[in-house]
């Protein structure tokens, strides 16, 4: 019975999504929605990419990282050296940028995650600071000034990229794996009690986040012709903190539901950046307020169909204590 | 079974043990009494692997344990309830259980072993969907007891397992111990209720700022005048 609910989530999901994406993909082949459209749409996506890895690393595993846009960074550069240097397919640059972004994503964590505490914070706050300057100073990837690159990022690959994403970080969250993850974020003097190889799983974790942020990364480079180190200060991770945050720590659904929220907000208010900062401020604000826990708490979307049937033995789950 | 030889443990430069030695032989029920900050969730900690010992030796049936990884320790049998049960509040009593099972491969004994927590706490079995921070006290240490038992110990550590709980529900919780003993699992049980620890074990220690000052039978401790004074409010 369960059995049967979860597997139809997943496959009513697969459907959801691939209809949505045969309705955009014919509007945008007619001609009905406009490059405008596109382009919020493309990052929409890439939003969604990097709310969900990032959810990961915090949301499920409770390590709290700040410095995401450096994984993006790297993949972005990573990934447009693979096409525009090495004149290599457009695909192996995606999972070259994913890759790149996932050993530097162990360089900076084994170190920090093998100690408790506060170390990733700092180690990923100074690692994307670092990232940036660091290409902002090699001449081989152009300095300040940027780097050309192609434009092949389309509404297809954005799309199987970030249902590749959620999938993964889906399946990984409901496996043993994921549990232990979540164990971690529980208490992790319990995890490692209970025979849990916390420092792996955290690694693990952190890198399969840095992982798909490095191909958000390729995705990104792809989309607009060139890329310079100040797409990526630490405003950039502080967005991607915020989809997370604001969706409800722990809740995939939630990042998901944030990123989409949050990206049309910023495209409508493009051309007004101050405004753009008012509202966003405005939108988290009054989240907080009224949902201080997030959009989504812990919860999945997926629990607001099933919750009804559900168990009469008291399980209230919305009112438990939040240990994060 | 266990021995543990003058094991010292530091906390950056505070040493907390100062050279432990005790020792559990296998089916005992044995208990670690004495004050608040004398050491004795350190050393359960040190035993289950989550603290390191600077000097001394551990050892499990005479095999150096003493600084190994804890899943190392949980693999050969030994199990850590910690002090204030510690479960996983925002997922269910069945994942906590699982999770318990975490380091095990076999199916067909995983099955019994559910069914055994379930018999010993029927309280968990109605209650296998609520969250575990949603529980009230006492159903949380047994769920702390069995998440622990579902690694299948030989050893069991438990940690002050009466902390905070009404007195009838002390009494439920150590007739559970002694029905988990009975079913050949070895105890090491740290306690600040006295009376009760020593009424179900067979022998004791009595530990003090880092250091063991007395041991013996349950009997003998419990008529020695030191503990009276000390921890059994005696006169
Ligand atoms: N993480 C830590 N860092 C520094 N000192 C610690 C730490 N944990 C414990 N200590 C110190 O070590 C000593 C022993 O602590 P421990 O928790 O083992 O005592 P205990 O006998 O279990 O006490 P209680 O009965 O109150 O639980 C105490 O002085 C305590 O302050
Ligand atoms: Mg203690």
């Amino acid at each position: 019975m369960a059995f049967l609910k979860k597997v139809g989530f997943f496959w009513g999901g697969i459907v959801v999504s691939l209809v949505i994406f045969a309705v955009v993909q014919f509007l945008l082949s007619n001609g009905t929605l406009d490059l405008f459209y596109e382009n919020t749409l493309v990052y929409m996506a890439i939003n969604i990419i990097l709310a969900v890895s990032l959810h990961l690393i915090i949301g499920i595993t409770g390590q709290f990282s700040i410095g995401h846009a450096g994984f993006l960074a790297v993949g972005a550069y990573a990934s447009a050296i693979i096409t525009m240097k090495l004149e290599l397919p457009f695909p192996l640059a995606l999972l070259v940028g994913g890759i790149v972004a996932a050993l530097a994503g162990f360089v900076i964590g084994f170190p920090s995650l093998r100690l408790r505490g506060d170390y990733l914070a700092i180690a990923t706050l100074g690692f994307g600071e670092i990232v940036r300057i660091a290409f902002l100073n090699v001449d081989y990837v152009g300095g300040a000034s940027g780097m050309m690159v192609e434009h092949f990022t389309t509404w297809p690959w954005v799309f199987g990229c970030m249902l590749v994403t959620i999938l993964v970080i889906l399946n990984f969250t409901r496996s043993t794996h994921g549990r232990a993850c979540i164990s971690i974020r529980e208490d992790e003097t319990a995890a490692d009690a209970m025979g849990i190889n916390t420092t792996y799983y955290k690694v693990l974790a952190f890198m399969i986040g840095a992982f798909f942020a490095g191909v958000a990364g390729g995705l990104f480079a792809h989309n607009f012709y060139i890329i310079q180190p100040s797409n990526f200060g630490f405003l950039k991770s502080f967005d991607i903190l915020i989809f997370v945050v604001l969706g409800g720590l722990g809740s995939l659904s939630g990042a998901v539901i944030s990123a989409i929220l949050l990206t049309v907000i910023s495209a409508f208010l493009q051309d007004y950046p101050e405004t753009r900062m008012i509202i966003y401020s405005l939108v988290l604000i009054i989240v907080m307020l009224y949902r201080p826990r997030g959009l989504m708490g812990t919860k999945e979307i997926t629990s607001l169909f099933s919750r009804k049937k559900k168990s009469k033995g008291g399980a209230k789950d919305g009112q438990s204590e939040t240990v994060a | 079974m266990l021995s543990i030889e003058d094991v010292q443990v530091f906390y950056g430069n505070i040493r907390a043990l100062e050279g432990v030695s005790l020792h559990v032989k296998q089916g005992e029920i044995v208990t670690l009494i004495g004050a608040n900050g004398a050491g004795k969730s350190t050393l359960l900690k040190t035993v289950s692997g989550l603290l390191k010992p600077k000097k001394g030796r551990v050892l499990l049936e005479g095999k150096e344990i003493g600084g190994k990884a804890a899943q190392l320790i949980v693999k050969k049998g030994i199990s850590h309830v910690p002090e204030g049960r510690r479960v996983f509040a925002n997922m269910t009593v069945e994942e906590n259980l699982q999770l318990g099972a975490y380091l095990r491969k076999d199916k067909e004994g995983l099955k019994q072993d559910y069914e055994k927590v379930y018999s010993l706490f029927p309280r968990l079995l109605e209650r296998l969907k609520q969250q575990a921070g949603t529980l009230s006290g006492g159903e949380q240490q047994m769920l702390a007891m069995g998440r622990a038992l579902m690694a299948k110990p030989r050893l069991l550590l438990l940690d002050e397992p009466s902390m905070g709980l009404a007195p009838l529900l002390v009494k439920t919780i150590f007739r559970i111990i002694e029905e988990i003993n009975q079913a050949g699992t070895t105890i090491l049980l740290v306690e600040q209720n006295a009376h009760l620890a020593l009424s179900i074990a067979q022998r004791a220690y009595v530990m003090e700022t880092g250091r063991i000052v007395l041991s013996g039978t349950s009997d003998e401790l419990t008529s020695s005048d030191q503990v009276k004074m000390a921890y059994l409010g005696g006169h």
